[in-house]
């Protein structure tokens, strides 16, 4: 594995120090890094999970809209970010390792380089509520 | 090939007694290739001595400017190939989203600032935004690559044959990180010095002045340390001094790094006009 760009090392560096969720998508469309209040609300340390495909992601949670309503992985804000190389904003439910079910607000941007490199994505958390 | 140190001082040119040895130019590194060949790296005031020793019979030279901070570019105007009519020059620096190379040179090398013209110059210049991955430059393969600086900053990787050099002037791999080094794969400037054989990495503070420059770039010497062992390069050389730091101060720097840090690295402290022959 190739050393990551340095716009996504910054985005690291910027994560790490906040005490928002994010989650960090790499150029190769892996789940290259989460920081430690995501690990608050997916119930399992970056550490232990360690990077994964956006398909792996989305097979560990169960997740829906806020409706209950099952949805698809391409739906996923985050993926829309990485896929279609646009913003995108969503409302989920999922549930995460440790068992709740929780409610998130989901903003993801794609990360664009010079010469329209597609560098990855982030996504931003903001939880709403647990039931 | 060939590498020669024109200038090692950071930030700002300081030439005086006090900076006799380690030397008061800025930023400015030559390497020759074998087949005579010239690149010349950055081109801070430490260019304009290389420019008026080039032998007569180089007919082409490329600049790899790192990025357009004043301390890499303000030679530029003073280097004699510029004015030399049938002479080849290529300058490549660091890509913008908002403008061309010879947008943003020109403002430098313009009324009020300074007052030759580019398009005055009688040289056959050709200006370039270098790519961002490898290409080649005669027999040099040149691997470019953003590293973290503030604004647009390339580090270069040239190769001639088997044997490397890599050059990162103005770099913070540390930025951010809680420790250092971190992963290598989330270390900046990691795949263009792995297993180089000269690093030439910015070393320009000490520890106990990193504290209060955070964000402004540049590394203290323990750390460029850290990074040299961390992608085995055979050879560091220090680079991009502080112009605070006089020749007594440096020696002091080095020794203190070289006791203190328990890494397994060749650090040579970087002299202006020091030459190197790097070989695999």
């Amino acid at each position: 594995m190739g050393q990551h760009s340095v716009e996504l090392i910054l985005i690291r560096q910027w994560a790490s120090y906040l005490t928002t969720p994010i989650f960090v998508i790499g150029a190769d469309g892996q789940l290259a890094y989460y920081n430690e209040p995501a690990e608050t609300l997916l119930g399992r340390t970056f550490d232990e999970a360690g990077e994964m495909s956006l398909h792996q992601l989305a097979s560990i949670f169960e997740i829906t809209d806020e409706r209950g309503t099952a949805i698809e992985m391409n739906q996923f804000p985050l993926a829309i970010a990485w896929i279609d190389h646009r913003p995108a904003h969503g409302r989920l439910r999922y549930r995460a390792l440790d068992g709740p079910w929780r409610l998130v607000d989901v903003t993801a941007i794609p990360v664009e380089g010079h010469d329209e490199q597609h560098l990855g994505a982030v996504a931003i958390f903001w939880e709403v509520s647990s039931s | 090939m060939k590498v020669t140190l024109w200038g090692t001082r950071g930030s700002l040119a300081d030439a005086g007694p006090q900076t006799v040895r380690y030397g008061g130019n800025t930023a400015c590194v030559e390497v020759q290739g074998e087949d005579g060949s010239v690149l010349v790296l950055d081109a801070g005031t430490g260019i304009r001595r290389l420019g008026t020793g080039l032998a007569r019979e180089v007919r082409r030279v490329d600049i790899l400017l790192t990025h357009l901070h004043m301390d890499h570019i303000q030679g530029l105007g003073f280097f004699a190939p510029l004015y030399q009519s049938g002479m080849e020059v290529h300058i490549w620096g660091p890509p913008s989203a908002m403008q061309g190379l010879r947008t943003r040179l020109a403002r430098y090398m313009s009324p009020p600032l300074f007052p030759v013209l580019i398009r005055d110059l009688p040289c056959d210049l050709q200006i370039h935004d270098a790519p961002r991955g490898r290409f080649t430059i005669g027999e040099f393969v040149i691997d470019a690559d953003l590293v973290c600086h503030p604004g647009p900053t390339m580090g270069f990787r040239i190769t001639e044959r088997d044997a490397a050099v890599c050059y990162l002037p103005d770099h913070e791999p540390a930025l951010g990180a809680r420790e250092f080094p971190m992963a290598r794969r989330w270390t900046s400037g990691h795949d263009l010095a792995l297993d180089s054989d000269l690093l030439i990495h910015d070393a320009q503070y000490a520890d106990d002045e990193y504290e209060t420059q955070i964000g402004w770039g540049h590394s203290t010497m323990s750390q460029a340390m850290r990074f040299a062992a961390m992608v085995r390069a055979r050879r560091l050389v220090t680079f991009h001094h502080d112009p605070s730091h006089d020749d007594a101060s440096l020696d002091a720097l080095v020794d203190r790094t070289q006791a203190e840090c328990d890494c397994d690295v060749d650090l040579v402290a970087g002299t202006e006009g020091a030459s190197f022959a790097v070989k695999s």
